[in-house]
């Protein structure tokens, strides 16, 4: 977002500050972030110590909210059993668009240390993710990054989504 | 110098075995007489077909047949009002058996006994649910991961595997990675069969790495753009390594040697 302060003297006295409809509309939803509460494993421990007190997620305009209808980011926190595979995909096609995925932890990521059966080996084979969070389990601080690195990636992404290609959201 | 192995799957077999080794086995010992155990197993009778004590517990072993009466002289004459755990062991490949144990608790007397019994592949057993009500879910759990069938069980469905799911994981011949089936499943589940193909198989890897793809791998000794298609016209770049350092196995100057001296 361009200009915070407006500078009165000049314009003729009017409140005008220049933007694009993309930037107005990213500001707003890269601003107000809000994820599902939805944690699958140990790393959710970690998700909810970054929505807690001490690391906070509510300064960044990160709200856990208790329904799929009103999040716009998936936080997969933690290991995806493959019982469970189907109610996660139909949590993410509840959430209203725009709609962005975080996995969370090497299970979500790549199945992890769970290499065995029961267990989705990666996320990514049911669900689009945006943002890979390496680690187990990922500190707060390392959650708290990747929703910045999510926020940098949707303010140069296209308000209307269907213009989004692959290459104009590549965070560099 | 001896001959040179390879040994790109170590992990696949034992490095190192001892032709001597022979496993530890926790000592057996006998029923001590006028103790509370040899009460339990006269309690028993010739129900108990062996008995003995190991680590401080009573290991009876019955016959499959007898192991709802057998639990009921201990439940209601013995005080074992507890059945901390039911499940089975699977003897298959060795002996064509399943070997059921129950884990019992008397909290009077502080004391736990297990009670053995081993069933053929496709037999059933009787349900102990009516006695412990603990042994409703173990037996539902012994029949998602074995298959073993429970006669006279309240609700026998599988209690952590999902309803359709084919198969029971804690055979020994089920595969740790699952089966084909157990590969595809979200995918089918979820998308339909016909998604496998957009999808793809999992990757079992955990050190996988896609030569071609320049979006998630980086080139060692050269720099690809991001994204870039090399999958044709690959600048060649052999790894060398120095040849005075490492010894050359495939030189056949020295003398090899097949077997100790
Ligand atoms: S990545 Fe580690 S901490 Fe996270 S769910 Fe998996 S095992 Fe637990």
């Amino acid at each position: 977002m361009a200009q915070h302060q407006v500078n009165y003297a000049s314009s003729a006295g009017l409140p005008i500050a220049l933007t694009s409809v993309d930037k107005l509309v990213n500001w707003g939803r890269s601003n107000s972030l809000w994820p599902l509460t939805y944690g699958l494993a140990c790393c959710a421990i970690e998700m909810m110590a970054s929505g807690a007190s001490r690391y906070d997620f509510d300064r960044m305009g990160t709200i856990f909210r208790a329904s799929p209808r009103q999040a716009d980011v998936m936080i997969l926190a933690g290991t995806l059993s493959k019982k469970h595979s189907e109610f996660a995909r139909r949590l993410y096609d509840q959430m209203t668009e725009p709609k962005w995925v975080i996995s969370m932890g090497s299970c979500a990521n790549t199945g992890g240390m769970f290499n065995t059966y029961a267990t989705v080996q990666g996320v990514d084979r049911i669900i689009p993710v945006d943002i890979y969070l390496p680690g187990c389990a990922p500190r707060p601080e390392t959650l708290q990054y990747a929703l910045m690195m999510l926020q940098k990636k949707i303010r140069r992404e296209s308000a209307n989504m269907n213009n989004n290609t692959k290459s104009n959201l590549r965070l560099v | 110098m001896r001959k040179y192995t390879p040994k790109d799957n170590v992990q696949g077999k034992a490095y190192y075995t001892d032709r001597f080794w022979v496993a530890p086995r926790v000592p057996r010992l006998d029923v001590e007489a006028e103790s509370h155990f040899a009460d339990v197993v006269k309690a028993l009778g010739r129900k108990a077909k062996e008995s003995y004590v190991e680590i401080g517990q009573l290991v009876v072993h019955i016959k499959a047949t007898e192991n709802f009466n057998v639990l009921k002289i201990l439940k209601e004459s013995c005080g074992y009002t507890q059945c901390s755990e039911q499940s089975a062991v699977d003897y298959l490949a060795k002996d064509g058996e399943f070997e059921l144990f129950y884990q019992l608790l008397n909290i009077s007397e502080a004391k736990r006994v297990r009670v053995v019994c081993r069933i053929k592949e496709g037999e059933a057993i009787e349900s102990v649910q009516p006695l412990f009500k603990s042994a409703n879910f173990a037996e539902r759990e012994m029949f998602d991961m074995f298959g073993i069938k429970v006669n006279n069980h309240p609700f026998l469905k599988r209690i952590l595997m999902p309803d359709d799911w084919e198969g029971h994981p804690l055979l020994k011949t089920y595969p740790m990675i699952g089966d084909e089936f157990a590969s595809w499943y979200e995918v089918d589940k979820i998308f339909g069969k016909e998604y496998r193909d957009v999808i793809g198989p999992e990757n079992r890897d955990p050190a996988r790495i896609d030569r071609y793809d320049t979006k998630r791998f980086s080139r060692v000794g050269y720099e690809v753009p991001f994204g870039a298609d090399i999958s044709e016209g690959e600048i060649e770049n052999p790894i060398e390594y120095s040849e005075t350092v490492l010894v050359d196995y495939t030189k056949n100057s020295s003398k090899q040697l097949d077997e100790r001296r």
